[in-house]
């Protein structure tokens, strides 16, 4: 059963506290947010659970779900690597750093590894075009990328993984 | 040198936190607004600093708070605008990331005049290491007695909360951001009306970029006259640009309007050059949005005049021979990169970014992309290029929020200015399949 932890469940009121009376259903974003970090993606039933949270149609979970690039609606790798591909990025080496990841991982963009471990993604424009190629990983950007950085990000996960 | 109103502490050690934010003079605007001014002087100081949005429109930000509705017991809110996803933009993440407390500090003094106590600062969800320096921040001035109840004996009240986005670049307009906010699907409203009238929650918004709340901090320190001396004409102040691409200082810069292009490209204190001792190719000065120059008409107006950086003399020459501040996301090209391979990847990145609202838009950019990826792939014909034109021509006025716009001038630009290498492309690619 999808439940938020006692932790997420305190962060819930506070969130729902930001907006004006009666609005609750502002918070939906980053209830889903919250949801995705416990959960690593959405599924019907944590958007569901969402929903009755904040006394709203499922629909209107499933619609925002739907709209927002950083939700994942299945699940992932432990570790997501969305290498950016927009202009400023590409002309400063971008695409080889994706070939090179998926080479490595032997996946396509789009694609997880056998073992769960990596997904591999391309995204558009993250605001760090003068530290280009660049990719995030969770909650953080490693930037300046070259084929050496990336084998030992890779091998940093796979070491933590084990 | 030119004068930093903004960076000039970024740099500090331990200018994250409030105690050196504070020893370094912070807060001293919330302090000189808040016990010696009234809400509407302090928007008189605004309008006399002659600031305009830096979030790319440029529209005048005290003409704007004097639009603010006030009827009698609706709350007011100001919206702090940093969902920065304009290709080449990375300005304000800069200004969050080492300065956190001048934004904090200029949404309490702006919040002040527009009397908004509870104000909201809406960041895009990538960024999210940088909502916990702003949690932070908020929390350090909450304990210090800048924010809460009754700041500084003042009877004004005021809390600031981050809300983070989750991937959407349509949610920086900033109609989709208030739906957005709202917990909805960001899609853009019909304006007029206009958020200062009918925002969030029904209620009158003031939306601002993160560098126009964080301007606010030096007009309230040094008077709206003072600002308004620096920088030429109407492009007073300081500006930050991000600059990218084939140069050899890639990073976050503040000027002051009055330097050439030139000079920020080739000097050491900006750019430093182009990289590798190529030579300059191109250039979108102001975000992905905005037109494509190239070198010649970059470095000197159509009137042979040198082209500064400041709105005006961006601008000179319309969209025939100029461009535009925009965002100030500032791309360098050198002669090996490939126009039509770029144009490639912004009508991607529009198509992958319209909301879907309106035909044009959802349509035109997917007519786009495809026609371009042809083109790059050297697989198009010289008919595509009057096609890829009449489709961006068909955009451009025709749809709910700019967003369609900003697919279309791209695409024009590069046709405009580049249409030999269009051709080029085409015949090539023709010769070679023989
Ligand atoms: N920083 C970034 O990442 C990006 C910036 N942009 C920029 O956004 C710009 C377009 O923005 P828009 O908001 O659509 O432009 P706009 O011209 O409609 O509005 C600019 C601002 O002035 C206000 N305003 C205008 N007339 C008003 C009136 N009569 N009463 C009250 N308020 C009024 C608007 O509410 C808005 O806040 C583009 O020029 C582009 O450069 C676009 C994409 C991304
Ligand atoms: C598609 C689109 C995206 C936008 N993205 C941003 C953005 O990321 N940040 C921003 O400040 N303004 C953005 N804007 C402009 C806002 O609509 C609005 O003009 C701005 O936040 C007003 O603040 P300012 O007057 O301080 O510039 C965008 C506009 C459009 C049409
Ligand atoms: S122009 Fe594009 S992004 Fe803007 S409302 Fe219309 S479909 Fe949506
Ligand atoms: S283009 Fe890659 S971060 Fe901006």
């Amino acid at each position: 059963m999808v439940q938020f932890s006692q932790e997420n469940l305190l962060k819930v009121d506070k969130i729902i506290a930001r907006y004006p009376e009666g609005r609750q259903k502002s918070a939906l974003i980053p209830l889903l947010h919250l949801a995705q970090e416990q959960y690593g993606w959405l599924s019907v039933e944590t958007m569901d659970y969402v929903a009755s949270l904040l006394s709203i149609d499922p629909i209107e979970v499933y619609e925002v779900a739907s709209f927002y690039s950083m939700y994942n609606l299945k699940p992932i790798g432990k570790y997501m690597f969305e290498v950016c591909q927009t202009g400023p990025c590409m002309i400063n080496g971008s695409d080889d750093i994706i070939e090179y990841i998926g080479e490595k991982l032997n996946i396509k963009p789009g694609e997880t590894t056998a073992d769960g471990l990596f997904t591999l993604k391309t995204v558009e424009c993250l605001g760090a075009c003068g530290y280009a190629p660049m990719m995030q990983m969770g909650k953080f950007y490693k930037e300046h990328l070259t084929k050496e950085k990336v084998d030992a990000i890779i091998e940093e996960c796979r070491a933590k993984a084990n | 040198m030119g004068r930093k109103l903004l960076l000039e502490k970024a740099h500090v050690e331990g200018i994250r936190y409030f105690d050196t934010y504070r020893r370094e003079g912070g807060y001293r605007s919330v302090e000189k607004a808040l016990k010696t001014m009234g809400p509407d002087d302090v928007t008189e100081e605004v309008k006399k600093s002659g600031l305009r949005g830096r979030g790319g429109a440029g529209f005048p930000t005290g003409m704007k708070w004097s639009f603010l509705a006030k009827p009698e017991g609706v709350p007011r809110h100001l919206v702090v605008n940093a969902d920065e996803s304009e290709p080449g933009t990375f300005k304000d993440r800069y200004l969050m990331e080492f300065i956190p407390h001048l934004l904090i500090e200029g949404v309490i003094v702006a919040s002040y005049a527009l009397g908004s106590n509870t104000s909201y600062i809406y960041i895009r969800g990538e960024y999210a290491w940088i909502v916990d320096i702003l949690e932070q921040a908020i929390q350090e001035a909450h304990n210090n007695g800048f924010l809460g109840k009754n700041i500084l004996g003042s009877g004004f009240d005021c809390d600031i909360h981050v809300q983070r986005g989750a991937g959407a670049y349509i949610c920086g307009e900033e109609t989709a951001l208030i739906e957005s906010l709202e917990g909805k699907r960001g899609n853009p409203r019909i304006k007029p009306p206009f958020p200062a009238v009918k925002g969030a929650w029904d209620r009158p918004t003031v939306v601002n970029n993160v560098e126009s709340i964080a301007a606010v901090v030096p007009i309230i320190n040094e008077g709206g006259e003072e600002y308004a001396k620096i920088g030429v004409g109407k492009s007073t102040g300081t500006k930050l640009i991000s600059a990218c691409g084939n140069i050899n200082k890639p990073g976050v810069y503040e000027i002051d309007m009055t330097i050439s292009v030139e000079e920020f490209i080739y000097s050491d204190e900006w750019c430093g050059g182009i990289a590798k001792g190529k030579r300059l190719k191109a250039c979108i000065p102001g975000g992905s949005s905005v037109p494509i120059l190239p070198a010649n008409l970059l470095l000197k107006t159509a009137k042979g005049e040198q082209r500064m950086m400041n709105y005006e003399s961006l601008a000179d020459g319309g969209f025939q021979t100029g461009t535009m501040m925009g965002s100030g996301g500032f791309i360098v090209f050198d002669e090996d990169q490939c126009v039509v391979k770029h144009t490639y990847t912004l009508a991607r990145f529009y198509r992958h970014e319209s909301c879907g609202q309106c035909s044009p838009c959802r349509e035109g950019t997917g007519w786009m992309e495809k026609l371009l990826l042809r083109l790059d792939k050297g697989q198009g014909k010289m008919s595509d290029i009057d096609l890829l034109w009449d489709i961006q021509s068909r955009i451009e006025g025709n749809t709910i929020c700019p967003l369609g716009d900003a697919a279309a001038w791209p695409v024009a630009a590069a046709i405009r200015h580049f249409r030999d290498e269009f051709e080029w492309h085409i015949t090539n690619a023709a010769e070679a399949q023989v």
